[in-house]
Protein backbone atom coordinates (compact mmCIF):
# COMPACT_ATOMS: atom_id res chain seq x y z
CA UNK A 1 0.00 0.00 0.00
CA UNK A 2 1.40 3.36 -0.91
CA UNK A 3 0.99 6.47 0.77
CA UNK A 4 0.40 10.08 -0.42
CA UNK A 5 0.46 12.34 2.76
CA UNK A 6 -0.98 15.46 3.14
CA UNK A 7 0.38 18.21 5.80
CA UNK A 8 -2.49 21.08 6.64
CA UNK A 9 -6.12 20.48 6.40
CA UNK A 10 -7.54 23.63 5.68
CA UNK A 11 -8.72 24.85 2.46
CA UNK A 12 -5.91 23.60 0.00
CA UNK A 13 -5.02 20.65 1.93
CA UNK A 14 -9.41 19.48 2.09
CA UNK A 15 -9.59 20.20 -1.50
CA UNK A 16 -6.66 17.73 -2.60
CA UNK A 17 -8.36 15.05 -0.46
CA UNK A 18 -11.42 15.53 -2.19
CA UNK A 19 -10.36 15.58 -5.49
CA UNK A 20 -7.57 12.80 -5.30
CA UNK A 21 -9.89 10.13 -3.17
CA UNK A 22 -12.06 9.17 -6.11
CA UNK A 23 -9.00 8.75 -8.48
CA UNK A 24 -6.46 6.59 -6.41
CA UNK A 25 -7.66 3.36 -5.54
CA UNK A 26 -8.39 2.59 -2.28
CA UNK A 27 -6.63 -0.65 -2.25
CA UNK A 28 -3.35 0.85 -3.48
CA UNK A 29 -3.55 4.25 -2.21
CA UNK A 30 -3.98 5.26 1.67
CA UNK A 31 -4.00 8.98 2.12
CA UNK A 32 -3.13 10.35 5.67
CA UNK A 33 -3.48 13.87 6.51
CA UNK A 34 -1.78 15.82 9.54
CA UNK A 35 -3.29 18.88 10.94
CA UNK A 36 -3.07 20.36 14.35
CA UNK A 37 -6.06 22.32 14.56
CA UNK A 38 -9.38 20.82 15.58
CA UNK A 39 -11.71 23.38 13.63
CA UNK A 40 -12.02 24.27 10.12
CA UNK A 41 -12.10 27.99 9.41
CA UNK A 42 -14.08 29.58 6.63
CA UNK A 43 -11.44 32.52 6.24
CA UNK A 44 -13.20 34.90 4.01
CA UNK A 45 -15.87 35.03 7.33
CA UNK A 46 -12.78 36.62 9.24
CA UNK A 47 -13.47 39.91 7.37
CA UNK A 48 -17.20 40.10 8.79
CA UNK A 49 -16.95 38.88 12.14
CA UNK A 50 -16.12 42.47 13.56
CA UNK A 51 -18.78 44.27 12.34
CA UNK A 52 -21.59 41.40 13.25
CA UNK A 53 -22.35 40.59 9.93
CA UNK A 54 -21.69 36.82 10.93
CA UNK A 55 -21.91 34.59 13.71
CA UNK A 56 -18.72 33.19 15.36
CA UNK A 57 -21.13 29.87 14.36
CA UNK A 58 -21.39 30.71 10.70
CA UNK A 59 -17.20 30.77 10.33
CA UNK A 60 -16.38 27.16 11.57
CA UNK A 61 -17.13 23.41 11.49
CA UNK A 62 -15.60 20.72 12.50
CA UNK A 63 -12.07 19.37 10.87
CA UNK A 64 -12.89 16.57 9.64
CA UNK A 65 -16.61 17.23 8.21
CA UNK A 66 -15.52 18.59 4.99
CA UNK A 67 -13.42 15.72 4.22
CA UNK A 68 -13.49 12.72 2.30
CA UNK A 69 -14.75 8.75 4.57
CA UNK A 70 -11.81 7.05 3.50
CA UNK A 71 -8.70 9.27 4.71
CA UNK A 72 -6.98 9.41 7.91
CA UNK A 73 -6.76 12.54 9.61
CA UNK A 74 -4.22 12.59 12.12
CA UNK A 75 -4.24 15.51 14.72
CA UNK A 76 -0.63 16.43 15.23
CA UNK A 77 1.94 18.72 15.27
CA UNK A 78 4.36 18.42 12.57
CA UNK A 79 8.28 18.87 13.70
CA UNK A 80 9.56 18.39 9.98
CA UNK A 81 9.83 17.20 7.06
CA UNK A 82 12.88 15.10 6.02
CA UNK A 83 12.80 14.86 1.92
CA UNK A 84 16.28 12.29 2.15
CA UNK A 85 14.41 9.71 3.58
CA UNK A 86 10.80 10.68 2.14
CA UNK A 87 9.13 10.94 6.37
CA UNK A 88 7.34 13.29 8.27
CA UNK A 89 8.52 13.44 11.84
CA UNK A 90 5.69 14.94 14.00
CA UNK A 91 6.36 16.30 17.31
CA UNK A 92 5.09 13.78 19.12
CA UNK A 93 7.81 11.18 18.42
CA UNK A 94 5.96 9.25 15.25
CA UNK A 95 7.85 9.15 11.81
CA UNK A 96 5.27 8.99 8.85
CA UNK A 97 7.45 7.59 5.61
CA UNK A 98 5.56 8.95 2.36
CA UNK A 99 5.52 8.22 -1.04
CA UNK A 100 3.82 11.62 -2.49
CA UNK A 101 4.10 14.36 -0.18
CA UNK A 102 1.68 17.67 -0.79
CA UNK A 103 2.61 20.31 1.68
CA UNK A 104 -0.78 22.43 2.40
CA UNK A 105 0.17 24.09 5.65
CA UNK A 106 -0.76 28.18 4.46
CA UNK A 107 0.78 31.51 6.13
CA UNK A 108 0.17 32.72 9.14
CA UNK A 109 0.83 35.96 10.97
CA UNK A 110 3.97 37.01 12.39
CA UNK A 111 3.09 40.09 14.36
CA UNK A 112 6.34 38.88 16.69
CA UNK A 113 8.65 40.04 13.39
CA UNK A 114 7.40 43.77 14.54
CA UNK A 115 8.72 45.48 17.58
CA UNK A 116 6.05 46.34 19.80
CA UNK A 117 3.18 45.02 17.58
CA UNK A 118 2.47 42.00 20.51
CA UNK A 119 3.30 44.96 23.18
CA UNK A 120 0.98 46.29 25.74
CA UNK A 121 -2.01 47.10 23.50
CA UNK A 122 -2.41 44.01 21.65
CA UNK A 123 -5.70 43.10 21.50
CA UNK A 124 -6.27 46.06 23.29
CA UNK A 125 -6.20 49.49 20.65
CA UNK A 126 -3.86 47.00 18.36
CA UNK A 127 -5.88 44.01 16.73
CA UNK A 128 -5.43 41.74 13.90
CA UNK A 129 -8.60 40.07 11.86
CA UNK A 130 -6.32 37.50 10.48
CA UNK A 131 -7.53 34.89 13.14
CA UNK A 132 -10.41 34.16 14.81
CA UNK A 133 -9.36 35.45 18.32
CA UNK A 134 -8.25 38.56 16.77
CA UNK A 135 -11.12 39.02 14.31
CA UNK A 136 -13.37 38.16 18.06
CA UNK A 137 -11.71 40.60 20.01
CA UNK A 138 -11.46 42.99 17.00
CA UNK A 139 -15.68 42.53 16.78
CA UNK A 140 -16.03 43.27 20.91
CA UNK A 141 -13.74 46.46 20.47
CA UNK A 142 -15.78 48.03 17.48
CA UNK A 143 -19.18 47.26 19.60
CA UNK A 144 -17.78 49.67 22.17
CA UNK A 145 -15.31 51.93 20.65
CA UNK A 146 -16.32 55.77 20.45
CA UNK A 147 -14.13 56.31 17.69
CA UNK A 148 -11.20 58.67 16.98
CA UNK A 149 -8.48 57.63 14.36
CA UNK A 150 -8.71 54.08 12.93
CA UNK A 151 -5.32 53.05 11.12
CA UNK A 152 -6.30 50.04 9.00
CA UNK A 153 -2.05 49.11 7.90
CA UNK A 154 -0.19 46.07 6.09
CA UNK A 155 2.92 45.23 7.51
CA UNK A 156 4.38 43.59 4.45
CA UNK A 157 3.77 41.97 1.20
CA UNK A 158 3.08 39.06 0.68
CA UNK A 159 -0.20 38.62 2.60
CA UNK A 160 -3.36 36.21 2.45
CA UNK A 161 -5.94 37.99 0.59
CA UNK A 162 -3.88 40.98 -0.33
CA UNK A 163 -7.32 43.39 -0.78
CA UNK A 164 -8.65 41.82 2.81
CA UNK A 165 -7.18 45.67 4.50
CA UNK A 166 -8.71 47.74 1.81
CA UNK A 167 -12.05 45.42 1.85
CA UNK A 168 -11.77 46.13 5.86
CA UNK A 169 -11.38 50.51 5.31
CA UNK A 170 -14.39 50.64 3.52
CA UNK A 171 -16.58 48.29 5.42
CA UNK A 172 -15.40 50.12 8.37
CA UNK A 173 -16.64 53.28 6.75
CA UNK A 174 -20.26 51.56 6.13
CA UNK A 175 -20.44 50.22 10.05
CA UNK A 176 -19.60 54.08 11.77
CA UNK A 177 -21.82 55.47 9.02
CA UNK A 178 -24.84 53.06 9.99
CA UNK A 179 -23.84 53.59 13.55
CA UNK A 180 -24.43 57.42 12.97
CA UNK A 181 -20.76 57.96 13.91
CA UNK A 182 -18.73 57.75 11.04
CA UNK A 183 -18.09 62.40 11.94
CA UNK A 184 -15.97 60.54 14.37
CA UNK A 185 -13.98 58.24 12.98
CA UNK A 186 -10.79 58.97 10.64
CA UNK A 187 -9.66 55.99 8.59
CA UNK A 188 -6.19 56.24 7.55
CA UNK A 189 -5.11 53.36 5.20
CA UNK A 190 -1.19 52.20 5.55
CA UNK A 191 0.55 50.48 3.11
CA UNK A 192 4.05 49.41 1.81
CA UNK A 193 3.33 49.85 -1.47
CA UNK A 194 2.93 53.26 -3.63
CA UNK A 195 -0.75 53.19 -2.62
CA UNK A 196 -4.51 51.40 -2.34
CA UNK A 197 -4.67 50.57 -6.19
CA UNK A 198 -1.18 49.65 -7.78
CA UNK A 199 -2.50 48.35 -10.83
CA UNK A 200 -3.59 51.07 -13.98
CA UNK A 201 -6.42 49.71 -14.76
CA UNK A 202 -7.63 49.04 -11.21
CA UNK A 203 -6.36 52.86 -10.27
CA UNK A 204 -8.22 54.35 -12.61
CA UNK A 205 -11.71 52.44 -12.44
CA UNK A 206 -11.31 52.77 -8.31
CA UNK A 207 -9.69 55.19 -6.61
CA UNK A 208 -13.01 57.20 -6.70
CA UNK A 209 -13.80 54.88 -3.92
CA UNK A 210 -11.33 56.54 -1.63
CA UNK A 211 -12.43 59.81 -2.09
CA UNK A 212 -16.25 58.47 -1.74
CA UNK A 213 -15.46 56.86 1.42
CA UNK A 214 -13.23 59.00 3.06
CA UNK A 215 -10.25 56.73 3.20
CA UNK A 216 -7.27 58.41 3.59
CA UNK A 217 -3.60 56.67 2.09
CA UNK A 218 -0.30 56.45 3.80
CA UNK A 219 1.86 54.63 1.24
CA UNK A 220 5.32 53.64 0.83
CA UNK A 221 5.05 52.97 4.60
CA UNK A 222 7.57 50.22 5.85
CA UNK A 223 7.10 49.69 9.63
CA UNK A 224 9.88 49.85 11.59
CA UNK A 225 8.14 49.20 15.25
CA UNK A 226 4.59 50.00 17.22
CA UNK A 227 5.13 52.61 20.10
CA UNK A 228 2.52 51.62 22.64
CA UNK A 229 2.61 54.59 24.66
CA UNK A 230 2.62 57.34 22.48
CA UNK A 231 0.37 55.58 19.91
CA UNK A 232 2.12 55.43 16.85
CA UNK A 233 3.35 53.42 13.97
CA UNK A 234 6.98 54.14 12.77
CA UNK A 235 8.70 53.46 9.63
CA UNK A 236 11.87 52.46 8.72
CA UNK A 237 12.24 56.45 7.58
CA UNK A 238 11.58 57.49 10.64
CA UNK A 239 7.83 58.23 9.04
CA UNK A 240 5.06 58.25 12.31
CA UNK A 241 1.40 57.54 11.90
CA UNK A 242 -0.82 58.29 14.76
CA UNK A 243 -3.90 55.72 16.08
CA UNK A 244 -6.28 55.40 18.36
CA UNK A 245 -7.00 52.26 16.90
CA UNK A 246 -4.54 50.19 15.00
CA UNK A 247 -5.95 47.12 12.87
CA UNK A 248 -3.25 45.55 11.43
CA UNK A 249 -2.35 43.13 9.17
CA UNK A 250 1.23 41.62 10.40
CA UNK A 251 3.43 40.04 8.23
CA UNK A 252 2.65 37.18 7.05
CA UNK A 253 4.57 33.70 7.12
CA UNK A 254 4.96 29.95 6.18
CA UNK A 255 4.45 27.77 8.85
CA UNK A 256 7.25 26.78 11.37
CA UNK A 257 7.58 23.71 10.15
CA UNK A 258 9.28 24.70 7.10
CA UNK A 259 11.99 26.52 8.87
CA UNK A 260 12.47 23.40 11.00
CA UNK A 261 12.69 21.38 7.88
CA UNK A 262 15.02 23.86 6.19
CA UNK A 263 12.70 23.48 3.08
CA UNK A 264 11.64 27.04 3.00
CA UNK A 265 12.46 30.66 1.84
CA UNK A 266 13.05 33.62 4.14
CA UNK A 267 9.46 33.93 4.81
CA UNK A 268 9.17 30.47 5.32
CA UNK A 269 7.41 29.75 1.90
CA UNK A 270 7.75 26.32 -0.11
CA UNK A 271 10.34 27.22 -3.78
CA UNK A 272 7.70 26.10 -5.71
CA UNK A 273 7.47 25.40 -9.74
CA UNK A 274 4.72 28.40 -10.92
CA UNK A 275 3.35 26.28 -14.04
CA UNK A 276 3.29 22.55 -12.38
CA UNK A 277 2.97 23.13 -8.43
CA UNK A 278 5.89 20.42 -7.61
CA UNK A 279 8.02 21.68 -4.97
CA UNK A 280 11.70 22.60 -5.88
CA UNK A 281 12.61 20.92 -2.92
CA UNK A 282 12.44 17.19 -4.46
CA UNK A 283 10.06 15.40 -7.06
CA UNK A 284 7.73 13.44 -5.22
CA UNK A 285 7.13 16.98 -2.91
CA UNK A 286 4.04 19.35 -4.22
CA UNK A 287 3.09 22.52 -2.83
CA UNK A 288 -0.02 24.82 -3.13
CA UNK A 289 -2.07 27.03 -1.53
CA UNK A 290 -0.97 29.99 0.59
CA UNK A 291 2.23 27.95 1.40
CA UNK A 292 3.97 28.34 -1.69
CA UNK A 293 6.09 31.08 -2.74
CA UNK A 294 4.31 31.76 -6.01
CA UNK A 295 4.02 35.35 -7.81
CA UNK A 296 0.03 34.60 -7.63
CA UNK A 297 -2.59 35.67 -4.71
CA UNK A 298 -2.65 33.99 -1.57
CA UNK A 299 -6.36 33.29 -1.81
CA UNK A 300 -8.76 30.28 -1.21
CA UNK A 301 -9.88 30.91 -5.36
CA UNK A 302 -5.74 30.51 -6.06
CA UNK A 303 -5.96 27.14 -4.22
CA UNK A 304 -8.80 26.17 -5.92
CA UNK A 305 -7.43 26.48 -9.40
CA UNK A 306 -4.16 24.99 -8.04
CA UNK A 307 -5.96 22.03 -6.69
CA UNK A 308 -7.38 21.06 -10.27
CA UNK A 309 -4.71 21.59 -11.88
CA UNK A 310 -1.83 19.27 -9.00
CA UNK A 311 -4.39 17.12 -8.90
CA UNK A 312 -4.01 16.31 -12.59
CA UNK A 313 -0.30 16.41 -12.37
CA UNK A 314 -0.55 14.22 -9.50
CA UNK A 315 -1.69 11.39 -11.52
CA UNK A 316 0.80 12.11 -14.60
CA UNK A 317 3.39 11.80 -11.73
CA UNK A 318 1.88 8.16 -10.28
CA UNK A 319 1.93 7.17 -14.11
CA UNK A 320 5.04 8.29 -14.44
CA UNK A 321 4.28 10.82 -17.51
CA UNK A 322 5.76 14.64 -17.74
CA UNK A 323 3.62 17.00 -15.68
CA UNK A 324 1.95 19.81 -17.14
CA UNK A 325 2.59 23.31 -17.09
CA UNK A 326 -0.56 24.56 -16.93
CA UNK A 327 -1.26 26.85 -14.08
CA UNK A 328 -1.40 30.34 -14.95
CA UNK A 329 -1.77 31.99 -11.19
CA UNK A 330 -5.90 32.52 -11.80
CA UNK A 331 -7.22 34.32 -8.97
CA UNK A 332 -10.94 35.54 -8.88
CA UNK A 333 -12.05 37.37 -5.35
CA UNK A 334 -15.02 39.97 -4.45
CA UNK A 335 -14.26 42.79 -3.01
CA UNK A 336 -16.98 44.02 -0.52
CA UNK A 337 -16.70 48.12 -0.68
CA UNK A 338 -19.55 48.37 2.27
CA UNK A 339 -23.25 49.60 1.82
CA UNK A 340 -23.81 45.84 0.27
CA UNK A 341 -22.37 46.10 -2.54
CA UNK A 342 -19.02 44.47 -3.67
CA UNK A 343 -16.70 44.11 -6.66
CA UNK A 344 -15.26 41.06 -8.35
CA UNK A 345 -11.51 40.96 -10.14
CA UNK A 346 -10.48 37.94 -12.06
CA UNK A 347 -7.14 37.98 -13.24
CA UNK A 348 -3.49 35.99 -13.00
CA UNK A 349 0.06 35.85 -13.34
CA UNK A 350 0.36 38.30 -17.01
CA UNK A 351 -3.34 39.45 -16.95
CA UNK A 352 -4.09 42.73 -14.58
CA UNK A 353 -8.08 42.40 -13.43
CA UNK A 354 -10.13 44.50 -16.24
CA UNK A 355 -13.90 45.13 -16.31
CA UNK A 356 -16.19 43.31 -17.79
CA UNK A 357 -18.46 40.74 -17.32
CA UNK A 358 -18.21 37.40 -15.02
CA UNK A 359 -18.92 34.22 -15.51
CA UNK A 360 -21.25 34.27 -18.97
CA UNK A 361 -19.05 36.42 -21.91
CA UNK A 362 -21.82 39.19 -22.29
CA UNK A 363 -24.27 37.72 -19.77
CA UNK A 364 -22.79 37.94 -16.24
CA UNK A 365 -24.48 38.47 -13.75
CA UNK A 366 -21.25 39.14 -12.31
CA UNK A 367 -19.35 42.50 -13.05
CA UNK A 368 -15.93 42.69 -12.82
CA UNK A 369 -13.98 45.86 -11.60
CA UNK A 370 -17.09 47.48 -10.51
CA UNK A 371 -19.09 47.84 -7.90
CA UNK A 372 -22.72 46.74 -7.47
CA UNK A 373 -25.30 45.03 -5.53
CA UNK A 374 -25.47 41.94 -7.45
CA UNK A 375 -21.55 41.15 -6.56
CA UNK A 376 -22.51 41.58 -2.70
CA UNK A 377 -24.95 38.75 -2.83
CA UNK A 378 -22.35 37.01 -5.17
CA UNK A 379 -20.04 37.20 -2.17
CA UNK A 380 -22.37 36.36 0.52
CA UNK A 381 -23.88 33.19 -1.35
CA UNK A 382 -20.12 32.08 -1.53
CA UNK A 383 -19.93 30.81 1.89
CA UNK A 384 -22.24 28.28 1.20
CA UNK A 385 -20.61 27.38 -2.65
CA UNK A 386 -17.30 27.19 -0.10
CA UNK A 387 -18.58 24.16 2.04
CA UNK A 388 -20.40 22.85 -0.47
CA UNK A 389 -18.75 22.86 -3.24
CA UNK A 390 -15.60 24.20 -3.24
CA UNK A 391 -13.72 22.03 -0.47
CA UNK A 392 -15.37 19.02 -1.94
CA UNK A 393 -13.65 19.60 -4.95
CA UNK A 394 -16.63 19.83 -6.99
CA UNK A 395 -16.61 21.60 -10.15
CA UNK A 396 -17.73 25.81 -9.72
CA UNK A 397 -20.36 25.96 -12.90
CA UNK A 398 -18.60 28.08 -15.69
CA UNK A 399 -15.54 28.64 -13.89
CA UNK A 400 -12.69 26.61 -15.01
CA UNK A 401 -9.05 26.69 -13.87
CA UNK A 402 -7.22 28.45 -16.20
CA UNK A 403 -8.50 32.37 -16.85
CA UNK A 404 -10.86 33.01 -19.44
CA UNK A 405 -9.96 36.29 -21.56
CA UNK A 406 -13.77 36.48 -23.30
CA UNK A 407 -16.04 39.05 -21.47
CA UNK A 408 -12.92 41.18 -20.77
CA UNK A 409 -11.99 44.71 -22.08
CA UNK A 410 -9.30 43.71 -22.63
CA UNK A 411 -7.61 46.87 -25.12
CA UNK A 412 -4.09 47.73 -24.95
CA UNK A 413 -2.51 50.39 -23.16
CA UNK A 414 -0.53 52.73 -25.50
CA UNK B 1 8.55 56.95 -22.28
CA UNK B 2 12.22 55.79 -23.27
CA UNK B 3 15.47 56.36 -22.09
CA UNK B 4 18.31 56.19 -24.76
CA UNK B 5 21.60 55.14 -24.13
CA UNK B 6 24.76 55.05 -26.60
CA UNK B 7 21.89 55.07 -29.40
CA UNK B 8 19.87 52.51 -28.15
CA UNK B 9 16.39 53.07 -26.78
CA UNK B 10 14.82 51.63 -23.52
CA UNK B 11 11.67 51.45 -23.51
CA UNK B 12 10.37 52.28 -19.73
CA UNK B 13 6.44 52.60 -18.35
CA UNK B 14 5.07 56.16 -17.74
CA UNK B 15 6.51 55.92 -13.78
CA UNK B 16 10.34 55.02 -15.43
CA UNK B 17 10.43 51.11 -14.79
CA UNK B 18 11.86 49.38 -18.15
CA UNK B 19 9.15 47.63 -19.57
CA UNK B 20 11.43 44.74 -20.71
CA UNK B 21 13.76 43.25 -18.54
CA UNK B 22 16.02 41.98 -21.29
CA UNK B 23 16.93 45.48 -22.44
CA UNK B 24 18.97 45.86 -18.72
CA UNK B 25 22.47 46.80 -18.85
CA UNK B 26 24.96 48.15 -16.06
CA UNK B 27 25.03 51.22 -18.40
CA UNK B 28 20.91 51.54 -17.60
CA UNK B 29 21.20 50.87 -13.97
CA UNK B 30 23.27 53.40 -13.64
CA UNK B 31 21.74 56.13 -15.98
CA UNK B 32 18.61 55.75 -13.92
CA UNK B 33 20.71 55.92 -10.52
CA UNK B 34 22.13 59.06 -11.64
CA UNK B 35 18.23 60.29 -12.33
CA UNK B 36 17.11 59.05 -8.53
CA UNK B 37 20.41 61.05 -7.29
CA UNK B 38 22.03 58.06 -6.28
CA UNK B 39 25.87 57.07 -7.33
CA UNK B 40 26.20 53.10 -7.33
CA UNK B 41 28.68 51.56 -4.87
CA UNK B 42 29.80 47.82 -4.63
CA UNK B 43 27.34 47.35 -1.72
CA UNK B 44 24.49 49.03 -4.27
CA UNK B 45 25.19 46.56 -6.92
CA UNK B 46 25.33 43.45 -4.48
CA UNK B 47 21.47 44.61 -4.03
CA UNK B 48 20.98 45.03 -7.13
CA UNK B 49 22.03 41.38 -8.63
CA UNK B 50 20.37 39.56 -5.71
CA UNK B 51 17.19 41.48 -7.05
CA UNK B 52 17.74 40.57 -10.34
CA UNK B 53 18.39 37.42 -9.19
CA UNK B 54 15.20 36.78 -7.35
CA UNK B 55 13.21 38.62 -10.71
CA UNK B 56 14.78 35.68 -12.42
CA UNK B 57 12.90 32.98 -10.24
CA UNK B 58 9.69 34.51 -10.08
CA UNK B 59 10.11 35.05 -6.80
CA UNK B 60 7.96 37.88 -4.90
CA UNK B 61 10.31 40.50 -3.19
CA UNK B 62 9.64 42.22 -0.04
CA UNK B 63 11.41 44.35 2.79
CA UNK B 64 11.93 41.93 5.39
CA UNK B 65 12.31 38.93 2.93
CA UNK B 66 15.26 41.01 1.73
CA UNK B 67 16.71 42.25 5.43
CA UNK B 68 16.58 38.22 6.21
CA UNK B 69 18.65 37.11 2.69
CA UNK B 70 22.27 38.38 4.45
CA UNK B 71 22.73 40.41 1.51
CA UNK B 72 21.54 43.55 3.64
CA UNK B 73 20.02 44.59 6.66
CA UNK B 74 16.90 46.47 6.25
CA UNK B 75 18.99 50.05 8.09
CA UNK B 76 21.27 49.19 5.31
CA UNK B 77 18.98 49.23 2.64
CA UNK B 78 17.37 52.51 3.40
CA UNK B 79 20.85 54.17 3.64
CA UNK B 80 21.58 52.66 0.24
CA UNK B 81 18.06 53.78 -1.28
CA UNK B 82 16.71 56.57 0.61
CA UNK B 83 12.97 56.57 1.52
CA UNK B 84 11.38 53.79 -0.89
CA UNK B 85 14.70 51.05 -1.04
CA UNK B 86 12.08 48.15 -2.56
CA UNK B 87 10.43 50.60 -5.22
CA UNK B 88 13.65 52.67 -6.13
CA UNK B 89 16.28 49.18 -6.40
CA UNK B 90 13.78 47.72 -8.79
CA UNK B 91 13.72 50.23 -11.02
CA UNK B 92 17.73 50.34 -11.03
CA UNK B 93 17.67 46.91 -11.24
CA UNK B 94 15.53 46.94 -13.85
CA UNK B 95 12.64 44.86 -12.22
CA UNK B 96 8.95 46.06 -11.83
CA UNK B 97 7.79 47.69 -8.90
CA UNK B 98 6.24 45.96 -6.34
CA UNK B 99 2.46 46.32 -6.69
CA UNK B 100 -0.54 44.18 -5.31
CA UNK B 101 -2.90 42.31 -7.09
CA UNK B 102 -5.65 45.63 -7.84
Amino acid sequence: MKRLLILGAGTAGTMMANHLRPKLSVTDWEIVMVDQEETHYYQPGFLFLPFDIYTPEQVKKPIKSPLPRVVTLIQATIDKVVPESNEVWLQNGDHLHYDILIIATGTQIAPDEVEGMMGEGWQKDVFDFYTYEGSLALRDKLRTWNGGKLVVHISEMPIKCPVAPLEFAFLADSFFHHKGMRDHVEITFVTPLEGAFTKPKATEALNYLLEEKGVHIVGDFNIEHVDNEKRVIVDYAGKEVPYDLLVTVPPNMGSDMVERSGIGDEMNFIPTNKATLQSKVKENIFALGDATNLPASKAGSVAHFEAEILTENIMLFIEGQPLKESFDGHANCFIETGHNKALLIDFNYTQEPVEGVFPLPGVGPLSLLKESRVNHLGKMAFRWVYWHMLLKGRPIPFVSANMKEAGKILETIE
Amino acid sequence: MELVLAGNQIQLNDQGYLTDFSQWTKEVGEAIAQQEGIALTDAHWKVIHYLQDQHKQDIPLSIRKIGKSNVVSIKEFYDLFPTGPLKISSKIAGIPKPASCI
